[in-house]
């Protein structure tokens, strides 16, 4: 399987995805923004981190990149596309996915380990996954996801709500919620479940002397599942 | 405008250094000239009252590849790796606008590390504030973290330790220090001295603004009521670019084009191009009009004492400019070849097609003024005889919920969420414990690091405290299980022209030195911060102490969290109960007098040593030192982050309980082992002559002692947890 990481000016986590899809036995390739096509591959990934500084708002200057169309294009094609925390922003910039991530609610940058729900597993990436509650891990200033009353009407009516922050129960509520996502919102679908965003980075939890285990689960099935 | 002997005074010269200037050159200095004087004979730049004592510290050791002197000190790690770092004051800047100035305080010592060739692996940071009631400590606190954290993260860079205290003395001099440790190939290691004549000088990074002038003479003065007055001599950072700075230095650095690097920090342009000149015994010719400037009509003297962030000032091979330029046009960067190595020795600048300034390196850098400052030495204090009496009322379970809450021992939660620690894939122990660890990527070794500060013990008797606060830092990192290297210091302390507080820094550093020595612990960088003082009050001494071990297996890393039920945990070290400076005196008994506790440095070393060698033997389970607060504080984290709790025993020796669980004597662990193996790790804690006692049983989750103690760890936990988040949300 063929994997393509997009470094933009700014990102930060394209070192540790390039490792973490290795890891699980992708053949990885880093590709540069101002690029203006992508190699042949089966997936590609926009890491996290603060491209372009999130001068703007965060993820908009790369969302009108050099490189970025040829990714909405191999979006649009059928391709899978994940976008981590600062990736997933640029997703909703580039309109392949709906909504806006805002700044946290209390105002702080935010770095520990949630519980997400696996909300939905017809879709290439959690497909026959062997866990319903992950434990990620976050960091992020801005992760609070936001839609119109319309679009989530549509998103859910879609079902395309990915993952929903939890307690260690599975159950939502408020205090399962770092950020003030709307509905608990971690992670959410285009339509056609090819493209997805989420703000956990499964990439910084792939082995037992890090934070936890649960992104290699979350790789392992990505990967049987792009074949 | 002409220089004359107030200009110099305004510029923050002494009359004496103004006369010295004008014997050196034989004339009076033009203003330019002038200002680069001001700017290299700060005590921030010369370290002119500090210098005379700094070359006693002990700075030697096997594993030392560059000590002090450089942007940064190396140690050599095994293999070919080796660890570049170093800690820096961002004292004064913090105080007047706190997230500018720490995070300023953040990039520049980052700055410090990659110039040197070593991609940033791991941020910590130490971080006084003054007391909790003070109406400025809150926001200077949330304005400092946010600072920190809005940096570090998006560097991406961990910050992987730290530490926060509050204490009144610095209600009008908050305390920024950061640490970087960076990590770089052995046979690449790059430094500032330039070399060979005719060579390239090159300008790379940020454009040169009008802010920060006068930083580092800010840095070198005491504050009064005006000092809002002084924030437009705070600089402003941009994390991005620096960012992007870092991947092109580094990218450039694959090359061999560079033959001296040197990043532009306090003084700018200034000091980097004298020190590169003087280290290399060379002269240096800049063209002031090349300098990329972000404002218009920008003077020779404005370009030369901006502090302007994100730059970096490179001598280059020759016939390198082009293919240079290439790697910074790609990360959008400016480059501008401004100058180049001379012969002259002279540090001359020509601005338009004129030369604006001449001066030889020697008299900015040689010639600077040392000073012998008056100092005065500490007396230790006479011992608290506390009256029998007063314990009588006291009861453990009140006293241990006091402590466990105090602002200086609580849990610092709030503060490192707000950090990235995870990024980079390979932290292994987060913040909060007694030190991070970072693995050396793709290897099987990993780094800790802590940084730690004793200013009670250091204000108590400086000598002592300079000498605890390193076997403090020696001990956190023996905690994790690896064997501590090297250290960094920063030295926080007030006006130096003041007896007492001279004779504190003095005294202090020759703790550390002595410490240092004995442990084989060296110094290998560091930064001196004076004039910590507000209308005539001081800082208590401070130096912090940054320290680094190696773990050769990571997977031989310990933790404080108690692991398993019906292990028993020993304390290792003796236990004298020594109460004189301890938390518990100063908040329950409310004495702040007496000796802070004393230092053997051979029960330090041969305890340290020995935990290391039990937990070679993967005898130690969970692993935690014995520092403020005593026994009882030490065994509460343990139970809270292992979710356990421990049956202390009822036949545990004790002249009085009070000291016993909240002394604060030195050289002290606790470490949980297997019961199997009590046999055994006794024997070797005998053959090496450590003293040790049976403390408790670990158990589900209550602390208990006899029918004194018995409360839940969980009501524990909420008193540990819940200080800071309160204080800060309220």
């Amino acid at each position: 399987m063929r994997s393509s990481v997009i470094i933009f000016p700014g990102s930060n986590c394209d070192r540790d995805m390039d490792v973490a899809l290795k890891k699980y036995g992708f053949k990885n390739h880093m590709i540069w923004h101002n690029d203006i096509t992508l190699p042949k591959c089966d997936l590609v990934v926009l890491p996290g981190g603060f491209s372009y500084g999130d001068y703007l708002r965060c993820g908009s200057i790369a969302g009108k990149s050099k490189i970025i169309q040829s990714v909405i294009d191999f979006a649009k094609s059928g391709g899978l596309v994940l976008g981590i925390c600062n990736g997933f922003q640029i997703l909703t910039e580039t309109g392949l996915l709906p909504g806006v991530l805002q700044q946290n609610k209390y105002l702080n940058f935010i770095c520990r380990n949630v519980h997400v729900k696996v909300n939905d597993k017809k879709n290439k990436y959690f497909k026959d996954i062997s866990k319903d509650i992950l434990e990620l891990h976050i960091a992020h200033n801005e992760g609070n996801y936001f839609c119109s009353e319309e679009e989530l009407k549509v998103i859910e009516d879609n079902n395309q709500i990915a993952l929903t922050y939890c307690n260690s129960d599975g159950s939502n509520n408020k205090d399962s919620n770092p950020n003030g996502a709307l509905k608990n919102i971690a992670g959410i679908f285009n339509k056609e479940k090819n493209v997805l965003g989420m703000m956990p980075h499964p990439e910084r939890m792939i082995d037992k002397y890090l934070s936890g285990q649960d992104g290699s689960v979350f790789f392992e099935n990505l990967i049987r599942n792009s074949k | 405008m002409e220089v004359n002997e107030q200009v110099a005074i305004d510029h923050g010269l002494t009359k004496e250094e103004f006369k010295k200037i004008n014997d050196l050159l034989k004339r009076t200095p033009n203003l330019t000239e002038l200002a680069i004087f001001s700017a290299m004979w700060n005590e921030h730049c010369s370290y002119k009252s500090s210098r005379k004592h700094l070359k006693n510290l002990h700075t030697k050791g096997s594993k030392v590849i560059q000590g002090p002197g450089e942007n940064a000190g190396v140690i050599d790690i095994g293999d070919e790796d080796a660890i570049v770092f170093k800690i820096e004051s961002h004292n004064h800047p913090s105080f007047i606008e706190p997230y500018q100035g720490a995070a300023t305080g953040v990039g520049g010592i980052m700055r410090d590390v990659f110039t040197m060739g070593a991609r940033p692996i791991a941020n910590l940071n130490s971080i006084h504030f003054g007391s909790t009631q003070h109406r400025k400590t809150k926001n200077l606190l949330r304005g400092v973290v946010k600072g920190i954290g809005g940096y570090g993260n998006c560097i991406g860079v961990p910050t992987i330790a730290g530490q926060t205290n509050f204490d009144e003395s610095y209600n009008g001099n908050i305390l920024v220090n950061a640490m970087t440790l960076g990590l770089v190939n052995k046979k690449k290691i790059f430094y500032s001295k330039a070399a060979g004549l005719n060579k390239p000088v090159i300008y790379v990074g940020s454009k040169t603004g009008r802010d920060g002038i006068h930083g580092a003479s800010m840095a070198s003065a005491i504050f009064d009521d005006k000092i809002e007055e002084k924030k437009p001599t705070v600089q402003v950072g941009d994390p991005f670019t620096e960012k992007l700075l870092l991947e092109a230095c580094l990218e450039l650095m694959k090359q061999d084009s560079i033959i001296s690097i040197q990043d532009m920090g306090a003084a700018g342009l200034t000091s980097s191009s004298v020190e590169m000149a003087s280290k290399g015994k060379l002269g240096i010719e800049l063209d002031l009009s090349k300098v990329p400037c972000r404002e218009d009509k920008m003077s020779p003297y404005e370009i030369m004492l901006s502090e302007s962030q994100e730059r970096m000032l490179i001598v280059l091979e020759n016939g390198k400019e082009q293919k240079a330029k290439e790697i910074f046009d790609k990360w959008n960067l400016d480059f501008a070849v401004i100058g180049k190595t001379t012969k002259t020795n002279k540090l001359e600048l020509i601005f338009n097609n004129k030369k604006v300034a001449e001066i030889p390196i020697d008299f900015l850098a040689e010639n600077a003024p040392v000073y012998d400052r008056k100092w005065k030495k500490s007396k230790l204090p006479q011992k608290i005889n506390y009256p029998k009496q007063i314990f009588k009322s006291l009861k453990l379970e009140s006293c241990l919920l006091k402590i466990i809450s105090n602002p200086n021992i609580c849990e610092k939660k709030w503060i490192w969420e707000q950090y990235d620690h995870t990024v980079m894939g390979d932290t292994i122990q987060k913040p909060g414990g007694d030190a991070g660890v970072v693995r050396v990527h793709g290897t099987n070794k990993a780094v800790a690091a802590c940084v730690d500060s004793s200013a009670i013990y250091c204000f108590a008797h400086p000598l002592t405290g300079g000498k605890q606060v390193v076997c403090e830092s020696w001990r956190n990192l023996i905690s994790v299980g690896s064997k501590p290297i090297a250290i960094t210091n920063c030295l926080n302390f007030g006006n130096p022209e003041k007896e007492k507080n001279m004779g504190e820094f003095v005294e202090c550093v020759n703790g550390i030195s002595e410490a240092a020595k004995y442990l084989d612990y060296p110094v290998v960088s560091g930064n001196v911060s004076f004039y910590n003082e507000t209308k005539d009050k001081g800082i208590k001494p401070t130096p912090s102490i940054g320290g680094v071990g190696l773990l050769k297996d990571y997977r031989n890393m310990l933790s404080m969290d108690l692991k398993k039920e019906e292990s028993i945990v020993l304390v290792i070290g003796k236990t004298e109960g020594h109460l004189d400076q301890s938390v518990f005196s100063r908040t329950i008994l409310l004495e702040n007098k007496g000796p802070p506790p004393e230092i053997n440095l051979f029960n330090e070393k041969n305890n340290g040593e020995t935990v290391l060698k039990l937990a070679k033997e993967n005898y130690i389970l969970s692993c935690h030192d014995v520092s403020v607060g005593g026994i009882l504080i030490a065994l509460s984290k343990m139970c809270i982050k292992g979710n356990k709790g421990l049956k202390l025993n009822s036949n545990i020796k004790l002249h009085n309980k009070f000291s016993y669980f909240f002394s604060e004597d030195q050289g002290r662990y606790l470490i949980e082992i297997e019961k199997k193996n009590l046999e055994k790790v006794t024997e070797i804690l005998k053959q090496n002559s450590v003293h040790f006692e049976e403390l408790g049983i670990v158990i589900k989750d209550k602390l208990q002692f006899k029918d004194e103690l018995n409360i839940s760890i969980n009501d524990i936990s909420k008193k540990y947890k819940s200080w800071l988040k309160d204080y800060m949300v309220n």
